[in-house]
């Protein structure tokens, strides 16, 4: 059991998808994310197990290796991919309520800007990590973000924004936010925004990666 | 009026213009507009930021048509108008530019190949439609910048070498990594970009955007470690942005950015202008010192 685990976290940090995915090279062949979280189930590996001492391993080891400029985006999207397939698997194991995640972020880019790569990338990789992510897109006004965090009640809200020109964006929507459900930890980052702008505008959090997001999650449970 | 390429050839330094975005917003641009629908309703601003770096001694400008690719028009309704939009900016510049040259700016399309969301048929296409309407505007150079991809870039190099006469300028974005190397988003150096990119026929290769033009001295360092020859292009932010009083503004004043003009120059550089956050007066300081070597 705790052999096949180790294989799937592997397959996440390397961005082995399945089977046949031709990448990386050198586990051509082999099972991939796919195949290995399907055989982890049927052998009687609890599913929690699975996500959490397989799937989300796996992430970690790449949003550290991330953060540390040790790979670049095109890695952690093979690995998101290859997460993605084994969460397909684990679907109905969240739709019963037999497997519990950690708790639920709302994340969106905010308004007037339609950059989506990284907002995207962390949403990704905080799905990885074992939190359930409400993704609003792109363009996301405050009243979109409010209604969300008032139909998903402690859900954690992140900001993002690439341009200079939309990141002001975030102090109306952030404070629009917790006005309406006071209590309502909001999170910001992407390019140009900082922890200085994060403490101007009185936001709970700026990171400066998605590694940095999770860290944060993590020390909230 | 010839060719840049030849320009250079007799050993001039040329100067290039500065930021478009930022100058677009500051002229009341709103976040969420669609900056090249400027270039027919709002023609005369968009001349006026071309002609105002014209007039601060620039010796090329830019065209407004950064995000002028079908798959960045679409966000806005305009992926029909690319054609339009994009020989309407070029004509702007071009009025403006006089005897200068005028650079037919290609942004990235914001798809990433590897994903498979796009195939690479369908960016060159875009890519395609949009540098044939800016050489029918009167461009003379085509300008494919703030690249990460390589892919992505490569397919911008091919469709412009392939469907237009024009000289074929690109550069990439590059950030410093913990290691003190300089990556794109995607992972790329700038020893992969020449690598990559130069066997596809770019005519002038280089850097954009970034965190300032100090930081740009070290890439164009490992750019001329892999070729003497080949003239190097290098638009600077003008630092990076800082939050003050619910606007953003960029640190580094143009008597900043000059005094890195003697440094950039010696690394190797050909062509120097701005990126985000550079102004006409940043221009017009690069070009003092230029003037003065």
């Amino acid at each position: 059991m705790e052999e096949i685990l180790e294989k799937l976290a592997y397959c996440v940090e390397f961005g082995k998808i399945n089977l046949a995915s031709p990448y990386p090279p050198d586990m051509r062949g082999q099972d991939g994310a796919d195949e290995l979280t399907k055989k982890a189930l049927e052998m009687g590996v609890p599913p929690t197990e699975v996500l959490n001492k397989g799937l989300v391993i796996g992430m970690g080891k790449v949003g550290v290796k991330f953060r540390e400029n040790k790979v670049f985006v095109p890695q952690v999207l093979m690995s998101a991919k290859a997460m993605s397939f084994g969460m397909a698997h684990l679907k109905p194991f969240f739709n019963d309520g037999s497997v519990v995640r950690k708790g639920k972020i709302i994340i969106g880019t905010v308004e007037g800007d339609l950059h989506d790569i990284g907002k995207n990338l962390v949403a990704m990789m905080v799905e990885g990590s074992g939190w359930e992510v409400i993704d609003l897109g792109t363009d996301v006004n405050a009243g979109k973000f409010v209604a969300a965090v008032q139909a998903n009640p402690g859900a954690v809200v992140c900001l993002s924004a690439l341009l200079t020109t939309t990141m002001v964006n975030m102090e109306k929507i952030g404070k629009a936010v917790k006005e309406a459900v006071p209590g309502t930890i909001v999170a910001i980052g992407g390019a140009p925004v900082n922890q200085d702008f994060s403490n101007k505008i009185g936001m709970d959090v700026y990171a400066p990666d998605p590694q940095g997001l999770i860290d944060y999650l993590g020390n909230l449970n | 009026m010839g060719k840049i390429t030849d320009r250079l050839k007799e050993g001039k330094i040329l100067v290039s213009d500065g930021a478009w975005g930022t100058f677009l917003h500051a002229k009341g641009l709103k976040p969420g507009q669609c900056p090249e629908l400027w270039n027919i309703e709002h023609a005369e601003e968009v001349y006026d930021i071309a002609k105002s770096y014209i007039e601060a001694g620039a010796d090329m400008v830019e065209t407004n048509s950064f995000g002028g690719s079908s798959f960045k028009l679409v966000h806005y309704g305009l992926a029909q108008r690319a054609s339009e939009l994009n020989e309407a900016a070029a004509v702007i510049s071009r009025k403006a530019a006089g005897d200068k040259f005028v650079l037919g700016s290609v942004g990235p399309t914001g798809k990433i190949l590897m994903m498979g969301e796009v195939t690479p048929e369908e960016i060159y296409e875009s890519f395609k439609e949009q540098v044939i309407a800016l050489e029918k505007g009167g461009v003379d150079a085509i300008i494919i910048e703030t690249m990460t991809d390589l892919d992505e870039a490569r397919l911008a190099v091919r469709a412009a070498k392939e469907n237009t006469t024009r000289e074929v300028i690109c550069t990439m974005t590059f950030e410093k990594t913990v290691d003190g190397e300089f990556r794109s988003m995607m992972g790329v150096s700038p020893t992969e970009m020449m690598t990559e990119l130069l066997p596809e026929g770019v005519d002038i290769i280089g850097a954009n955007c970034g965190n300032g033009i100090e930081g740009m001295i070290q890439i164009v360092k490992e750019i001329r470690s892999c070729n003497s020859v080949i003239p190097v292009l290098v638009h600077a932010n003008a630092g990076m942005p800082v939050y003050n009083d619910g606007a953003t503004l960029f640190p580094e004043t143009p008597e900043q950015t000059a005094g890195f003009v003697q440094a950039i120059i010696d690394a190797g550089v050909n062509i120097i202008g701005g990126c985000c956050g550079t102004t006409p007066d940043h221009i017009r300081q690069i070009g003092r010192v230029v003037r003065e070597l």
